[in-house]
């Protein structure tokens, strides 16, 4: 399947530009640099330094053979991300960014974070970079997330709570738009996922399609052929769209995009977009959100802060609809169970964001042979989530008595 | 014409500029939203801006952020304020204009929302993240139901947008007077008053020009005045006034207000 997109700032109908009109000359700006430097020699060559030096690219595509057996079917690759330095992918786009914003001239940077992993990313960047960071993030993320919001001060970069709304994720990006209008002419908002106006969409995959890249060529090295599946986790959609875009033309390659299903998506409490949600218009962008009848946007949950939020990467809603992209759910209490698993097996404990992910992957590699390989994409690690786990894991012993 | 056309058409002819006030539909109640667009007619407003709460404010400043949570968590929706504008318009022929965000319209769908809107007595819509790029549809719709499309402009906006931008507007365009999002207290500079004569000039008297965002008093609505617009528009300070007035004395600290506001718009 050939995917002609975007065009005009469009993946079929989703995507575009819906913001505030003080920020379209930004916009516009950025557009024009990121196209002026995206295939700039010196750009590419900063860049790859910075991803193989600082980030520590490439990650090992690592057969997780204890888990394999343990599950019985496919053989289990896992794209290790979570080795990168700051302990997620997030790196690759925050270096991507911040060498856009330089080379912009732009000094003040902004971000936003939901399990504070774009906000560290951002802090990394802009500290080795040389520029000035605040990152905003929602008041119940930066309490279940202490750590890393410490990490962020200790790396130079100003932590803005938001108390505003449903104080996650969703709210921490509008914060961050209102900031960008306010400052607009000095700040860069260095967005940390695959969704936003254009063209943060197209920029965000196209500096995590490295991902996607490296698994290609791995396999072909590995097993001589590209990936029976790939699986990968989606909250905004960043490290999904780069683990799925180079592979978009491997006819044999089935994809899955893994969203929370929290606590069952017959309930209110889960962040499935895709699965469960309806098109809509949000943080600049056409795409699928979670909404109720009157359009106002829903609260969500996620045992996983990186993935609660109601909406998702246009691209994303485009690659459903064209259904190139199979999208499914896994439970809280199914992600816990693969992060122990993971863990216990391999020795790797995984972000819970990219748990969901390896419990998905789990569930399908038990249905297919062993000849078979499924990859996934463990987008982080799970140091920052034992304590999210632990209380978890605590409250169900106590529920369960 | 429409009834906002008509009333710039008016004022011109009075040699005054308009004064256009915002009311939060459902904030702080339905029935004080009521009495507070009574108030605003009384005080001597020429047109007013209605909001319908939207979850996401994303171009507006903690003031209407706070009104709109409110207005949400007491239940405001689309049926009810289809039923507060049919109200307001069985007392008044004042032109009401609808500003709310993008997804509430196209969740909707455009036809469905625009021309129950209509029927309800709205006379044009602001929507701060509708980009004309985006806009084909929702201007189709909006013309097919005779009203106006609203569009805003920035003191960033080149020449050749805002040509564009006021191409497909209808009404009057609407500038805004500041980088910030909605209820700046801030002392208005030079910039805005660049803004304001450089859009008139652009717009050479095809379409009237308003200003808003942080327009807080008399004598900043003067100095906007001053630099040449054809309309201030009043929000957050309105809201900051019901805030903190007993329910029960809103209506009359509103028209005192709104007629402090509206003076200024009178040349002596
Ligand atoms: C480890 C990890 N994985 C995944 C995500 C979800 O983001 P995205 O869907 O953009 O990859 C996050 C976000 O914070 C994360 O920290």
């Amino acid at each position: 399947m050939k995917l002609e997109y975007p065009i005009n700032g469009k993946f079929g109908e989703f995507g575009g530009r819906f913001i505030p009109e003080t920020l379209f000359p930004a916009v516009e700006e950025l557009e024009q640099a990121y196209l002026k430097f995206k295939d700039d020699e010196d750009f590419r060559q900063e860049l790859d330094y910075y991803l193989r030096e600082y980030a520590g690219r490439p990650t090992p595509l690592y057969l997780a053979k204890n888990l394999s057996e343990f599950v019985g079917g496919a053989k289990i690759y896992l794209k290790r991300e979570d080795l990168l330095h700051g302990g997620a992918h997030k790196i690759n786009n925050t270096l991507g960014q911040g060498l856009l914003a330089k080379r912009m001239k732009k000094k003040r940077i902004i971000a936003e974070t939901g399990a504070g992993q774009h906000g560290v990313a951002t802090a990394m960047a802009c500290a080795t970079l040389g520029l000035q960071s605040e990152v905003y993030m929602g008041y119940k993320d930066t309490q279940r997330q202490k750590l890393n919001v410490f990490r962020m001060k200790i790396l130079g970069s100003a932590v803005h709570p938001v108390k505003e709304g449903t104080q996650t994720l969703k709210d921490a990006i509008n914060e961050a738009i209102r900031d960008w209008i306010t400052n607009v002419k000095t700040t860069y908002y260095l967005l940390g996922s695959a969704v936003g106006p254009h063209p943060y969409p197209v920029m965000v995959r196209d500096f995590q399609a490295v991902i996607g890249k490296e698994i290609l060529s791995q396999m072909k090295g590995l097993e001589k052929k590209s990936p029976d599946s790939v699986v990968a986790c989606v909250g905004g959609g960043s490290n999904a769209i780069g683990t799925f875009y180079p592979l978009i033309d491997e006819e044999n390659t089935r994809m899955f995009g893994i969203e929370a299903g929290g606590e069952g998506i017959g309930t209110d409490h889960h962040s499935a977009t895709l699965t469960a949600g309806s098109k809509g218009i949000l943080h600049g962008m056409l795409t699928y959100l979670l909404q109720d009848k009157h359009g106002q946007i829903q609260d969500t949950h996620s045992i996983a802060a990186g993935l609660d939020y109601p909406g998702v990467g246009p691209e994303h809603s485009y690659l459903k609809d064209s259904k190139r992209v199979t999208y499914d759910t896994i439970s809280d209490g199914d992600a816990i169970h693969a992060f122990l698993m993971l863990s216990k097996h391999e020795g790797i404990i995984p972000a819970l964001e990219s748990s969901h992910a390896v419990a998905y992957a789990m569930k399908l590699a038990k249905k297919m042979s062993k000849s078979e390989t499924v990859v996934v994409t463990l987008s982080g690690r799970g140091d920052k989530d034992v304590e999210v786990v632990e209380k978890y894991l605590s409250k169900n012993v106590k529920n369960s008595r | 014409m429409s009834r906002i056309q008509d009333r710039f058409s008016e004022l011109k002819a009075k040699n005054q500029k308009a004064f256009i006030a915002y009311a939060m539909a459902g904030y702080p109640s339905d029935k004080e939203t009521i009495s507070t667009v009574q108030g605003l007619v009384k005080g001597g407003a020429d047109i007013i801006e209605l909001g319908l709460p939207f979850s996401d404010p994303l171009a507006d400043g903690p003031v209407i952020q706070n009104a709109s949570f409110r207005a949400l968590q007491k239940g405001m929706n689309f049926d009810r304020f289809v039923n507060l504008v049919k109200k307001i318009r069985m007392e008044s022929n004042i032109p009401l204009v609808l500003m709310t965000y993008t997804n509430l319209v196209y969740s909707h769908g455009y036809d469905k929302f625009i021309s129950t809107m209509k029927k309800a007595g709205i006379d044009g819509l602001i929507l701060p993240d509708m980009a004309v790029e985006e806009s084909d549809h929702y201007l189709d719709v909006v013309r097919k139901n005779n009203m106006d499309a609203i569009f805003l402009i920035s003191p960033n906006t080149s020449e050749e947008r805002i040509k564009k931008i006021s191409k497909a507007s209808s009404g009057f365009v609407y500038l805004v007077s500041v980088y910030g999002t909605t209820g700046a207290q801030k002392q208005f500079q030079q910039y805005t008053l660049d803004a304001i004569k450089n859009a008139k000039r652009i717009l050479d008297g095809k379409i009237p020009l308003g200003v808003g965002f942080g327009v807080n008093n008399a004598e900043q609505a003067k100095l906007i005045l001053q630099a040449g617009a054809d309309a201030i528009i009043v929000a957050s300070a309105f809201l900051r006034l019901i805030e903190k007035t007993p329910k029960t004395k809103i209506q009359s600290k509103i028209v005192t207000f709104a007629k402090s506001l509206k003076k200024a718009t009178i040349s002596e």
